[in-house]
């Protein structure tokens, strides 16, 4: 017996041979079980990223077998770790990189806030230059809790509306960042 | 390895240099000199040369910063190690906040090289002679040296972290 | 075939200006690195002529955020330098504070430390030998040995609660003594452990594909090696012997019995030798320890020193005394003697030292960090001159440059 499960079909009218519902859910059910990260790991949370990207957590399971290393194929950005000034026009430019749409995790406290790291080298949390949509506390969150941090992505992903990264909203949003 | 006395060491550099350089030792046995800057390349590279002592290993370069001593503010601190008798040996040169420049040691030490930058990003001591001083850590655009100890650790021009949700 | 030396004598020299070199850039979030480094290196075709690093990516005031804080809490900042193995760095910053107080602990703390030291060896070997099987080409090793890590952690967890920034231990001592389950899985891990790991080596070590790939890249003599500041492990694959748990004997190091591995060319192959020989080598530690810590009466974990050891908690809650002592200490109200000490440490990829300026007061007046990696990550260009650039990506690897550690 396989132990394989099935992600369970959206709500919609079906019948013999047939199935409706909206496209919307559709995409999203797509996108969401096959979410493509790319680890932007600079220090002690990027070897708890390793831990579970390993066989002991396993990420695969969810929809996340492939690591993307480049941000051109990428749909998830993850920053892992403490982003420095000197840093930040970096992590800009990777994010300006990937294409539409697009997530970011700010995987522990470093990235979510500057954590400990109250100094005049290190930005204080990431969203002072992209958007950010889910935080996950820690120093370093273990890998359950990055794996929350993945699935909660996952529900975002899932409800989002296919018009959003077309509407006034984002693209205000994303000026608001100054967001190329 | 054969350990080495104080006196020993003292001999030997007096019988080879006559800058009258003391060598003292701490409750840590750990040697330790005082030096003026100008006999500081010059005994460095006496010690490096020096198959007895054999001082020939660079552990640790670091400045130091004392605000209230008169021309003698910055303080950077060498400690070399000879690995044939296991002793570590503190070398200390003092130089003035208004004018720190101090002898490069890249000549004789590769490892000098980056440790150098180091120090000169956080204190500003022009290491004369270096090939490529330039900040190493912090961003070239930075003005002040910021492990003085009047540069505030905060960054000044920070707003407060507005998000109430970290409570702050 | 030519060698790699003949390949440099056959690059074009900068007076031949009709002959262009290019420039390519590595870094900081190149996808074949791990780290963040940026490297900018002339090319000759696919031969590296010539590069310079930039670091500093990550650089977080370390030393600055130091000279504000007690000493307690900077054992966390302690934790994130080499976060891969960080109760080695935890008991080097212990081991600097007490020198300076003049704590003397007991033997079985020492046997204690020694035991979760040689664990966080063998959990920063792991990580560097696997990652050089990744960048090799080999993904199977890694994900395999990983899985023993994660078994380091759970004995980590059993002695301090956390898995990777561990914050492992007291001034003085441990926090609470070593419970069975950490015996017990030490153990498993003892017996489990080995045959994984030989089963890995017999995977890599005379894999011709790997051997090829290793085998003379990123070759230093031990001259070069010195000169360039190298310990640890780097400099040991260089042919020196020099071990600082044996020049320099701290945590009674001198009461147990191991050997010093050590390569001949320095090169990448003898990196990965000698840190797979010092894994067995620390397994041995382990387990002599854990023989040395059983034989000793249980419940000693720490030093009579209430002056600076925190109080337990039960006691803080009943005894004003400890009250006392808990509000004192937490709120770094002890003030330390005036001293300066310079204390090191055999971390995973060398000599972690700690240069502490005490003024009397209750933080260091001055505390800096020797960072094995930033001291001998500036001889990379040295090394992978005239090599492939594919061969460069493994020195780099297989030098186990820690980015938080290099830049502090």
């Amino acid at each position: 017996m396989s132990t394989v499960k099935i992600v369970e079909a959206p709500e919609g009218i079906g019948g013999q041979g047939f199935f409706a519902t909206s496209l919307d859910s559709v995409v999203g059910l797509a996108r969401k079980n096959s979410i493509w990260p790319l680890p932007f790991a600079t220090s002690c949370c990027g070897i708890e990223f390793m831990s579970t990207m390993s066989s002991h957590y396993d990420l695969a399971r969810f929809g996340s077998e492939r690591l993307s290393f480049t941000p051109r194929q990428a749909d998830l950005l993850m920053v892992m770790g403490t982003i420095a000034k000197k840093m930040g026009p970096v992590l800009r430019q990777v994010y300006e990189q990937m294409a539409e749409p697009k997530w970011v995790i700010a995987v522990g406290a470093c990235a979510s806030s500057g954590g400990i790291f109250d100094t005049y080298s290190v930005l204080q949390g990431i969203d002072r230059i992209i958007p950010v949509d889910v935080y996950v506390p820690g120093c370093p969150p273990r890998p359950e809790q990055i794996i929350e941090g993945v699935m909660r992505i996952q529900d975002l992903i899932g409800k989002e509306s296919l018009r959003r990264r077309n509407s006034e909203d984002y693209k205000k949003l994303l000026e608001e960042y100054m967001v190329k | 390895m054969e350990p080495i006395s104080l006196e020993t060491i003292q001999q030997h550099i007096d019988s080879h240099l006559s800058n009258g350089i003391q060598i003292s030792q701490d409750a840590f046995g750990v040697f330790n000199c005082e030096l003026d800057i100008k006999h500081l390349y010059q005994f460095v590279h006496f010690l490096y040369k020096d198959e007895v002592l054999a001082i020939n290993f660079l552990t640790d370069l670091c400045g130091v910063h004392y605000p209230d001593q008169k021309n003698k503010e910055i303080g950077v601190v060498y400690h070399l190690q000879s690995m044939k008798h296991q002793l570590r040996l503190r070398v200390k040169v003092f130089v003035s906040e208004n004018k720190p420049e101090v002898p490069s040691l890249t000549g004789i030490y590769g490892s000098a090289n980056w440790m150098e930058r180091e120090t000169y990003d956080f204190y500003g001591v022009q290491f004369l002679g270096h090939p490529n001083l330039k900040r190493i850590l912090n961003m070239d655009e930075m003005l002040a040296f910021p492990m003085r100890k009047e540069f505030p650790l905060e960054d000044p021009n920070r707003e407060d972290k507005i998000d109430y949700q970290f409570g702050r | 075939m030519k060698t790699n030396l003949e390949f440099l004598a056959a690059i074009k020299s900068p007076d031949k200006p009709e002959i262009p070199y290019n420039t390519l850039n590595l870094g900081p979030t190149h996808p074949a690195t791990h780290g963040i480094f940026q490297n900018v290196l002339t090319m000759d075709g696919e031969r590296i002529v010539h590069g310079e690093q930039t670091v500093g990516y990550i650089h977080r005031a370390f030393e600055k955020i130091a000279e504000r804080r007690p000493f307690y809490q900077i054992t966390p900042l302690t934790d994130r330098l080499n976060y891969c193995s960080a109760p080695i760095n935890n008991t080097g910053w212990f081991l600097t504070v007490e020198k300076l107080l003049g704590v003397q602990v007991p033997k079985r703390v020492d046997y204690m430390r020694v035991m979760v030291m040689e664990l966080a060896r063998i959990a920063d070997h792991i990580i560097c030998n696997s990652i050089l099987g990744v960048d090799t080409g080999a993904l199977t090793g890694f994900t395999y040995v990983y899985q023993w890590r994660e078994f380091i952690y759970e004995i980590y967890e059993e002695i301090c609660g956390a898995r990777l920034t561990t914050n492992m231990g007291r001034i003085g001592g441990f926090e609470r003594d070593f419970n069975a389950i950490v015996f017990e899985k030490t153990k498993k891990f003892l017996k489990e452990f080995p045959p994984v790991w030989r089963e890995f080596e017999n995977l890599l070590s005379r894999n011709r594909i790997f051997m090829d790939r290793t085998i003379d890249t990123g070759g230093l003599t031990m001259e070069r090696a010195l000169n360039y500041g190298f310990t640890g492990p780097n400099l040991r694959a260089c042919g020196l012997d020099y071990d600082l748990r044996t020049a320099e004997p701290y945590c009674s190091y001198e009461d147990f019995k191991f050997e010093i591995p050590v390569g001949t060319t320095g090169d990448t192959y003898d990196r990965f030798v000698v840190r797979n020989e010092e894994i067995w080598q620390s397994l041995s530690l382990v387990e002599q320890a854990m023989n040395k810590i059983q034989a000793l009466e249980a419940g000693v974990f720490h030093a009579d020193c209430d002056k600076y050891y925190l109080p337990p908690k039960q006691e803080v809650y009943k005894n004003m005394e400890a009250l006392i002592y808990h509000f004192k200490i937490i709120m770094g109200e002890i003030d330390a003697p005036v001293g300066e000490v310079y204390s090191a440490v055999e971390g995973a990829n060398g000599e972690l030292g700690f240069y502490l300026v005490s003024d009397g007061g209750r933080t260091p007046y001055r505390l800096h960090f020797r960072r094995p990696c930033f001291i001998y990550y500036q001889a990379f260009p040295e090394m992978v001159r005239g090599q492939l650039l594919s061969d460069a990506i493994v020195v780099m690897s297989s030098l186990n440059v820690i980015a938080g550690e290099l830049d502090a």
